[in-house]
């Protein structure tokens, strides 16, 4: 898996998000208020809502536009509604934080 | 004829006394009172939440005024009884009235125990004892000075606790090692003091005070080990003494206090004395548990039951200052036939201590966690054998064997002489009969037929769970929408909670609150932000993680995520320098929609969120500020061209509309705030279907209140008239600041208003000057903080952030 540098835990507000530009499209990155970072595609299974410009809360984000709360541990949405994204593995070491879009890369591909 | 009766004295004990007398034998006397204070019967323990903002003195009424007259009652209000000759049978008051009786009740209570120091008597030097005390205490407050308060035991505490809720710097002086020696043991103690410097409140153990020093005036307070501690108010509540000397004057016995028999008869057969002056069986007392029981058992003598007598019994204490949970009862001295449990959990800031002798609870000291209480008090009364519970004894009664967890079937285990109310000494026996009997199904009724949880309130959950447990399915509390499904606790609640116990941060309120969650939710988040920027304005750091995404970039989000943006234009006025910079930002930017609001402004729709802060910037240079078109706070004032231009226009309409904008912009609302002025009663600016609406006429302006016109649709209601553009905006504004201060979160005007009452909102805000005017200074307070405009502070860098992706990867990197 390759990781690629992408910045440093504090330049994502604690229970907030930054994104990340890339040829694949927009990637959200989420730190919890316990310092846990998550990251997934910047798209609401529902309508394409920018998941970056939710609230956290705990290991959760609800979705700006029409209130989905998805899982920041694996993108599956919570309650009553269905749907998923696909989540990105993301790895802090130190304060630095990488991610690898590996898998994303071959989904898009296929 | 009837039968004269006398009470000397209006406080608590007197009027419990006479509503049993009443019930008794209503038509038996004929009651005169004198009262040295100038007003009616209030609830004296409830005046630490009168000192501390959380209650006001209406709250606290026992009696009013009405009950005197429906009673027959005569009562001298601001009469000191001077003297009882007991010979002529009458008193005298200070203002020269005589009345004779046939039966006389010395009920005056007792007196703060002043410090015999030098300086005690000069001016801002206070005792805490009644109404009159803690108006003074409220006066001096607003100075926000340095306040020493002399005692650390339940008063002194809760004198600290108010005067710092009030803003003052205060610093409490104990002459014993640790606080509340009498009712807590040294670790209480210690716990306790810690609570309190947690809050601010400074405190001083061992502390011998000297003198109270100053030139004309208290200035400082010297200790007898040299030091100085600067003080603008010195409040003495080191004690009281029973007030005993009328009685003494009139030749009765008197020890501590005036001493009477089990029947509260003095030796004299036609006198009698309750509350804190009456001295029985060796014993004087202070708490108002055991001297409801005087009251109960002096208006059965007064009814002719003279086998009526009163029991000591133990009464635990409790401490009236919101967010401190502490409890003690019963003898907690160590001993050599006695063995002690102890738990403490230091994270949580609990510490239980059971006292045991012969296997029997004698005593216990709780804090941190008291809802035990009432159980280890009722095994002690009943001096249960706890051998075969001990080991899980202190984990409650939950722990107890098959005793199960939920708090309701506890009560409903609970023996029927099990005590409920403490201060009123009623039993769930009562309380279940009464129901039973009475047919009562809520709190309310509850409290009226049986008084459980009417005076310090601390039982009042637990009432309610016998209540419920009572009545099953048939019970329905007063449904209260939880705010979210992180907490149990309704927005009114939370709300009340955030002012009471001084809450001042998400993390602070969700502590505790005891919120469900680590860190709420999307929806009690935003609302939690919003209640604390309303409540401290000043204080309170504004969490954008917190604020839906509107409002954190202070733009509208719209369905591709990309944002539209919307200028600020006073009253919908705007100008050919105005329009040619948004024309030149549409063109610069790419900006695909450009659009006319209903509220009469120019929407530029469509700008992808990295352009936001430089869109903001070229709007700016042309005197643009945000238009909070995404803000749960004030929008637009929509006016019409009024006198300017209309032939039919009565007032400045379009002047009027600025105006207020230019003085409310800024403000967070629970909802948003759509306003309109129009210059007559034909109405172009459509302010009747407004949050707050301005009709002007010949004579005016009537002020509109509560429309809507979106989900719902709904005519306003007037509020009322006013004639000049200084009250228009005077009562608008202390009319929003009312709705801020009680709306919950995202709940428009209209229904808030619905929730309240219409005629509450009126008489507050049309009829009570002094409240609208208190209103509209919070209002103007509040505006200090909150008139920056949000776009300037972003094109200068505030939240970069927001506006930039964290890294940008090019096709290589992602290769």
């Amino acid at each position: 898996m390759r990781w690629i540098e992408i910045g440093n835990l504090n330049d994502i507000p604690r229970r907030g998000a930054r994104c990340v530009a890339t040829p694949v499209g927009k990637i959200a990155v989420f730190r919890t208020g316990d310092d846990r970072v998550f990251a997934m595609e910047d798209h609401c299974p529902h309508k394409g809502g920018p998941l970056s410009q939710g609230i956290v809360h705990g290991a959760a984000v609800t979705c700006p536009l029409h209130n989905w709360v998805i899982s920041l541990e694996n993108g599956q949405a919570i309650g009553a509604d269905e749907g998923s994204v696909q989540t990105i593995p993301v790895k802090c070491e130190g304060e630095t934080l990488f991610i690898s879009l590996d898998e994303l890369g071959r989904e898009r591909a296929a | 004829m009837k039968e004269k009766l006398i009470i000397i004295g209006n406080g608590m004990a007197p009027g419990r006394m006479l509503e049993h007398l009443f019930e008794r034998a209503p038509d038996r006397y004929q009651v005169t009172i004198f009262n040295a204070e100038p007003r009616v019967n209030y609830d004296r323990i409830m005046l630490s939440p009168v000192l501390s903002g959380e209650k006001e003195f209406e709250e606290i009424v026992i009696h009013g005024d009405g009950w005197y007259i429906d009673h027959g009652i005569t009562l001298y209000k601001g009469h000191k009884i001077v003297e009882i000759d007991r010979e002529a049978k009458t008193v005298r008051s200070d203002h020269g009235v005589t009345e004779s009786y046939d039966k006389l009740v010395i009920a005056t209570g007792s007196v703060p125990f002043i410090l015999p120091v030098p300086g005690n008597d000069m001016p801002g030097v206070l005792t805490y004892r009644d109404l009159d005390d803690v108006d003074a205490m409220i006066l001096a407050a607003q100075s926000h000075a340095k306040a020493v308060v002399i005692g650390g035991g339940l008063l002194g505490l809760e004198a600290a606790a108010g005067l710092q809720m009030r803003g003052m710097d205060v610093t409490v002086l104990h002459l014993m090692p640790t606080l509340m020696e009498r009712q807590l043991d040294p670790s209480a103690g210690y716990l306790l003091q810690r609570a309190l410097e947690d809050r601010g409140i400074k405190v001083k153990t061992k502390a011998e005070t000297k003198a109270v020093i100053g030139k004309g005036k208290a200035e400082a307070v010297e200790l007898a080990d040299g030091s100085t501690i600067d003080a603008d108010l010195v409040v003495m509540a080191a004690g009281i003494r029973p007030n005993a000397w009328l009685a003494k004057e009139a030749g009765l016995e008197t020890g501590r206090g005036i001493v009477v028999d089990h029947g509260m008869r003095t030796e004299d057969p036609d006198i009698l004395a309750i509350g804190e002056c009456a001295e029985v069986g060796g014993h004087t007392y202070g708490l108002v548990a055991p001297l409801y029981e005087m009251a109960k058992v002096a208006a059965a003598q007064l009814a002719g039951d003279t086998e009526a007598a009163f029991v000591h019994s133990d009464t635990p204490t409790k401490l009236k200052v919101t967010g401190i949970d502490l409890f003690s009862i019963g003898d907690f001295a160590d001993g050599e036939d006695r063995e002690e449990i102890v738990l403490r959990d230091a994270t949580a800031g609990v510490y239980k201590r059971l006292i045991l002798k012969d296997n029997r609870i004698i005593g216990s000291v709780l804090y941190g966690e008291t809802a035990d209480g009432a159980w280890f008090n009722d095994l002690k009364k009943r001096e249960v054998d706890v051998s075969e519970m001990r080991d899980t004894l202190i984990f409650g009664q939950a722990y107890q064997g098959s005793a199960p967890l939920d708090p309701m079937a506890a009560v409903a285990a609970l023996p029927d002489d099990a005590e409920i109310c403490g201060c009123n000494g009623v039993c769930k026996g009562k309380i279940t009969e009464a129901i039973a009997s009475e047919g009562l199904s809520c709190l309310e009724d509850v409290r009226t037929h049986t008084k459980a949880s009417a005076s310090c309130g601390s039982c009042t959950g637990l009432v309610e769970q016998l209540i419920a447990a009572t009545l099953g399915d048939a019970y329905t509390p007063n449904e209260i929408q939880p705010v979210c499904g992180c907490t149990e606790l309704g927005h009114d609640e939370v709300r009340r909670l955030i002012k009471a116990k001084g809450l001042k941060t998400i993390p602070e309120v969700m502590q505790e609150l005891e919120w469900k969650t680590s860190c709420g939710c999307a929806k009690c988040r935003p609302a939690l932000n919003y209640y604390l920027v309303c409540d401290w304005p000043n204080e309170y750091a504004d969490d954008y993680q917190s604020r839906f995404i509107n409002e954190r970039v202070h733009a509208n989000i719209q369905k591709d995520g990309t944002y539209s943006v919307v200028p600020r234009m006073w009253g919908g006025v705007t100008n050919a320098d105005q329009l040619r910079t948004i024309a030149d930002v549409v063109d610069k930017y790419d900006i695909p929609t450009v659009k006319v609001t209903g509220g009469q402004r120019i929407d530029m729709l469509g700008i992808k969120k990295e352009d936001l802060p430089s869109v903001w910037g070229d709007l700016g240079k042309a005197g643009f500020v945000s238009g909070h078109a995404y803000a749960k706070g004030l929008r637009t004032v929509k006016t019409c061209v009024g006198t300017d231009w209309c032939r039919f226009g009565t007032q400045d309409s379009t002047g009027l509309g600025i105006r207020i904008e230019k003085f409310m912009w800024g403000s967070w609302t629970p909802a948003k705030v759509k306003m309109a002025v129009s210059g007559c009663p034909r109405n172009c600016a459509e302010a009747t279907c407004k949050d707050v609406g301005v009709i002007c006429t010949d004579a005016g302006f009537e002020i509109h209140f509560a429309g809507a016109a979106g989900l719902d649709i709904k005519g306003t209601e007037v509020l009322g008239h006013v004639e000049t553009e200084d009250e228009a905006l005077e009562h608008i504004v202390a009319l929003v600041q009312m709705y801020r201060e009680q709306g919950h979160y995202l709940e428009r005007i209209y229904k808030w208003v619905k929730r309240v009452g219409l005629d509450e909102v009126r008489q507050q805000i049309m009829e009570d000057q002094e409240k609208r005017i208190a209103f509209f200074d919070r209002f103007v307070f509040s505006q200090k903080f909150a008139q920056c405009d949000p776009w300037s502070e972003r094109v200068s860098g505030k939240d970069k952030h927001e506006f930039k992706p964290m890294a940008a990867l090019e096709l290589e990197a992602a290769e």
